[in-house]
């Protein structure tokens, strides 16, 4: 038995210490919202954040995440960058099928966390882990653009 | 109370009709295209299974509080329609969208209409009888409150929820009057009153956003692979590597000791021709998808390959190339263009061959599929284009009538072409067959397994050949395909392309020319070849457009002059003239190839791009153009390549006119994600085999464009929102011109003629 913290909450998961923690937030966990795409740390459609850095999670075992606080897509309704990202999304209208969004959002929150005005250089080399087969790249980028505007101005606007 | 009894109830006669549906599903394509050219031709959606279905009982229920259920018919992958074709009910009802909730709808073709999303369908076909159904609702409700008020009808109106009666004041929400609305006549024929454009709310407006997107920020959006059941197993499957293998002999011993799996299960193989069977193999079933997988790994098999176990596209290249050398089956003639060629000088003479690779579609969501067999019934929950082909692939496979099998479709997290093939829940119903009665099994694909055995593009050499005369005009055109045709999936061993591949930017080129001879050449198909978005438009433009700016260069010309000219003046061209037969299996007078429009979207890129600029050293701008699935684009891009070949996209320019505009917004965002998915293709993308085996596996090798590869600027440019035009399709048209107008555009800025896809980098 092991037990990870996501999103503030302690969980218990009864899975070898090699098991991914992708499979285990959405196998084991029933948290659906973290998505898997390749497998291989190549796609960004896993990412959640491990001490509020961005990992991929297809590539992550358990035995890693325990003693650190995860942060999944499921958390980011708490997270105040998290909530202005995810808005920003909503009025861009970024999705296409939507598939990869939660990992291009925890990619983006962690970028704007770490550079809370990014040039478009910045949003490339953060996002470009991050594959979106629709192609809502144009987007994503006005969405950070936009989430990171409404951050400086304080959340008002 | 609610205007349909029960959303989910089931004709009994579908029993009957659902043999017929396989039949015709099991040959999919191929059978639109006989019907094509039989006398008794019926069009558009009545040529589909299921035809259309425009009975507002059966897609519209309101409740007591004024909750407007209105049922999405076809599947959601990410182009909108889960969004649009219920936003169009909801306008002609006058019904406020924040009231509106939308629901899925099972696999159903009988009761809804067809349900098989591809082919760029989804508006084009239901676009009218989605707006019978919410006109006629309306009307009901209208019905419903002057009967309430013993008021004549003239005198009532249905205003955003509520229906007025302007003389008394009165009103009454539609809440109110749902029951009886419920029992008023359905109104047909000329009884039924479309709203004018003029009154629209929300049909091309872009006052609507997509139903899923809010869920989608939150990771709430349920997808085929987020499907969750109590007691539920999880599957992988090892499929042979080769196309048509088989196993040998397997042992499942140290598979069974990995910790998490609960038991290995045979897969048939594959029998004949492909079609949407599963490829055979063995699955391992286990408590997590994870443990699924390690129990794969640690199968020990031996697999006979079988006559595809020597399919290298190397030497493929090569075959193809020698085909496309040799004179093949003339399927369109005009005029003499042997003789001309014979005739005409060396300096008037041009010949160049286009290769475009197989491509695999990598949608996000590698396909999935959760099958549950209980009490003499199947159900199904999966993301499919195709749900009824998915019923019916288990209901063969199970031998149950397909009334018992219940397909709920999730969200597609992409799908492209590939998720209209049910293979996938095939076997996931084999599976679930083998395991105790009940037990819910999630079948997974992962990544190496989607790139691995996908339906592929096909792979193409297109030679063309033209004759300019001395004043510059073309003389003679040949243009002859050598590509593994979609029929191979259907029928084993057909060679050569059909009618509905050629028919696509092939065969119905509309130019100027006075002798024409488009060819096709017999290939082997030695993959499985399927659909891809846009499909044969994606080699046909590529080597057409290309060869047009390689024309206008030998003749001095300007590439977008020369294209004009040689496109002609505006003419409404009956497809059957260039010998299309097929025409989308649209009408060829609903639907003839308008050349206007045509020079209406090639003027629109253009304008966007400020074609004929001066633009800095190392760039170039190059124009493409493409009539495909009813719609017309036109793409310039411009580029940027250094001293070492790099290519860095600018910007792209696309316009379209795909006629009536439902959701401007989501037409922009296909345009977008079609250029995105035009440059992938152009730049990186490349499906290969050595022994018959796939050598790509993820993404580090089957590259798509990312961010940092991704234009910062794309520019679209939507004209002629013309509801009096039947519409168009939207999905696919945006990605042929992408890749001939990206290497249009290398060649402005280098000078270099780039002939074989993918681009890579400039040597």
């Amino acid at each position: 038995m092991t037990q990870i913290q996501i999103n503030g909450q302690a969980k218990n998961v009864d899975v070898p210490g090699e098991t991914p923690l992708l499979w285990t937030l959405r196998d084991e966990l029933g948290m659906t919202g973290t998505k898997f795409g390749c497998g291989m740390a190549l796609c960004g459609a896993c990412t959640v954040h491990m001490d509020g850095a961005p990992i991929r999670s297809c590539v992550t075992p358990l035995s890693a995440v325990a003693g650190h606080h995860i942060t999944t897509i499921e958390g980011m309704e708490a997270d105040a960058v998290g909530q202005a990202v995810q808005q920003a999304w909503i009025e861009q209208n970024v999705a296409q099928c939507g598939y990869c969004q939660a990992g291009q959002i925890m990619t983006a929150v962690s970028l704007l966390k770490a550079a809370p005005q990014p040039t478009d250089q910045d949003i490339e080399d953060a996002m470009s882990g991050n594959i979106c087969r629709c192609g809502t790249y144009p987007r994503i980028r006005a969405a950070i653009q936009q989430a990171a505007k409404r951050l400086a101005q304080g959340g008002k606007q | 109370m609610m205007l349909t009894a029960q959303l989910s109830r089931r004709g009994f006669l579908q029993g009957g009709l659902g043999a017929l549906t396989l039949a015709i599903t099991a040959k999919g394509l191929i059978t639109t295209v006989w019907a094509a050219e039989s006398a008794t031709q019926k069009y558009g959606a009545d040529s589909m299974p299921g035809g259309t279905v425009d009975d507002p009982l059966v897609f519209v229920s309101i409740a007591a509080d004024g909750t407007v259920t209105i049922v999405a018919h076809r599947a959601e992958m990410g182009t909108g329609v889960r969004t649009s074709l219920p936003m169009v009910v909801a306008d002609e009802m006058e019904a406020r969208w924040d009231r509106v909730k939308v629901i899925q709808a099972q696999a159903d073709e009988v009761r809804y209409g067809n349900q098989n999303v591809d082919g760029s369908r989804s508006v084009r076909h239901f676009l009218m009888p989605m707006r019978r159904v919410g006109a006629a609702a309306r009307q009901m409700l209208e019905a419903a409150a002057a009967a309430r008020w013993s008021v004549p009808l003239a005198e009532v109106k249905a205003v955003q929820h509520e229906v007025l009666h302007q003389a008394s004041g009165r009103r009454l929400a539609y809440g109110e009057l749902a029951a009886d609305a419920a029992r008023q006549p359905v109104p047909t024929g000329d009884g039924l009153k479309l709203k004018d454009r003029s009154e629209f709310r929300y049909i091309g407006k872009d006052q609507v956003r997509l139903v899923d997107l809010e869920a989608i920020g939150k990771g709430q959006a349920s997808y085929g692979m987020d499907m969750r059941l109590p007691g539920m197993v999880y599957a992988v499957v090892a499929r042979p590597p080769v196309v048509g293998g088989k196993l040998r002999r397997f042992d499942s011993a140290r598979a069974l000791t990995v910790p998490g799996v609960l038991k290995v299960v045979e897969i048939p193989p594959m029998q004949g021709a492909p079609a949407f069977q599963p490829l055979g193999g063995v699955a391992v079933v286990a408590r997590n998808t994870w443990a699924a997988r390690q129990g794969r790994d640690a199968l020990d098999i031996e697999w006979d390959d079988g006559p595809n176990g020597s399919y290298d596209s190397v030497a493929y290249h090569q075959a193809l190339e020698s085909a496309a050398r040799k004179p093949g089956k003339a399927i369109r003639n005009q005029g003499d263009v042997a003789q001309v060629w014979a005739k005409a000088p060396e300096a008037g003479r041009l010949a160049a061959e286009y290769y475009v690779p197989h491509l695999a579609h990598a949608s996000m969501e590698p396909p999935v599929a959760t099958v549950q067999i209980k009490g003499g019934n199947a159900e199904v929950w999966t993301s499919i284009q195709n749900p009824v082909a998915a019923r019916d692939a288990v209901a063969a496979r199970l031998k149950l009538d397909p009334a018992k099998v219940k397909v709920n479709v999730l969200l597609l997290g992409g799908g492209f072409g590939r998720k209209s093939k049910p293979d996938f829940v095939d076997e996931a119903a084999i599976v679930a067959q083998a395991m105790p009665e009940g037990t819910p099994v999630k079948l997974v694909w992962t990544r190496e397994d989607d790139i691995h055995h996908d339906y592929l593009h096909t792979v193409s050499v297109e030679r063309l050949e033209a004759v300019l005369d001395t004043s510059g005009q073309v003389q003679s055109w040949l243009h002859r395909s050598a590509a593994p045709t979609i029929a191979s999936l259907f029928s084993e061993g057909a060679k050569g392309q059909q009618m509905f591949e050629s028919a696509m930017s092939a065969i119905n080129m509309p130019y100027r020319i006075p002798h024409v001879r488009v060819e096709t050449a017999e290939v082997e198909a030695h993959a499985r070849i399927g659909w891809f978005r846009s499909v044969a438009n994606i080699p046909h433009a590529f080597a057409a457009q290309c060869f047009i700016a390689e024309l206008a260069e030998r003749a001095g010309k300007d590439p977008k002059d020369f294209a004009l000219d040689l496109i002609g003046p505006a003419r409404r061209i009956d497809p059957g003239t260039l010998a299309d037969t097929w025409n989308y299996s649209e009408s060829p007078e609903r639907y003839p190839y308008d050349t206007g429009r045509l020079r209406g979207v090639i003027e629109a890129a253009c304008k966007g791009a400020e074609w004929g600029r001066t633009l800095p050293k190392g760039h170039g701008l190059g124009l493409a153009f493409c009539y495909s699935f009813m719609s017309y684009t036109a793409t310039v891009v411009e580029v940027a390549v250094d001293e070492k070949g790099e290519v860095r996209i600018v910007a792209v320019d696309m316009a379209m006119d795909c006629g009536p505009q439902i959701n401007p917004e989501r037409i922009r965002a296909q345009m977008e994600g079609g250029a995105v998915m035009g440059l992938s293709l152009a730049l990186t993308s490349e499906i290969t085999f050595e022994k018959g085996r796939v050598k790509q596996s993820n993404f580090h090798d089957y590259e798509v464009l990312r961010h940092n590869a991704s234009p910062r600027v794309i520019r679209t440019h939507l004209v002629n929102d013309d509801h009096t035009l039947p519409p168009g399709g939207v999905g696919e048209p945006p990605v042929p011109p992408v890749a001939p107008a990206l290497c249009n555009a290398i060649f402005a800025a280098t000078g270099k003629r780039i002939r074989n896809l993918p681009v890579r980098r400039v040597a």
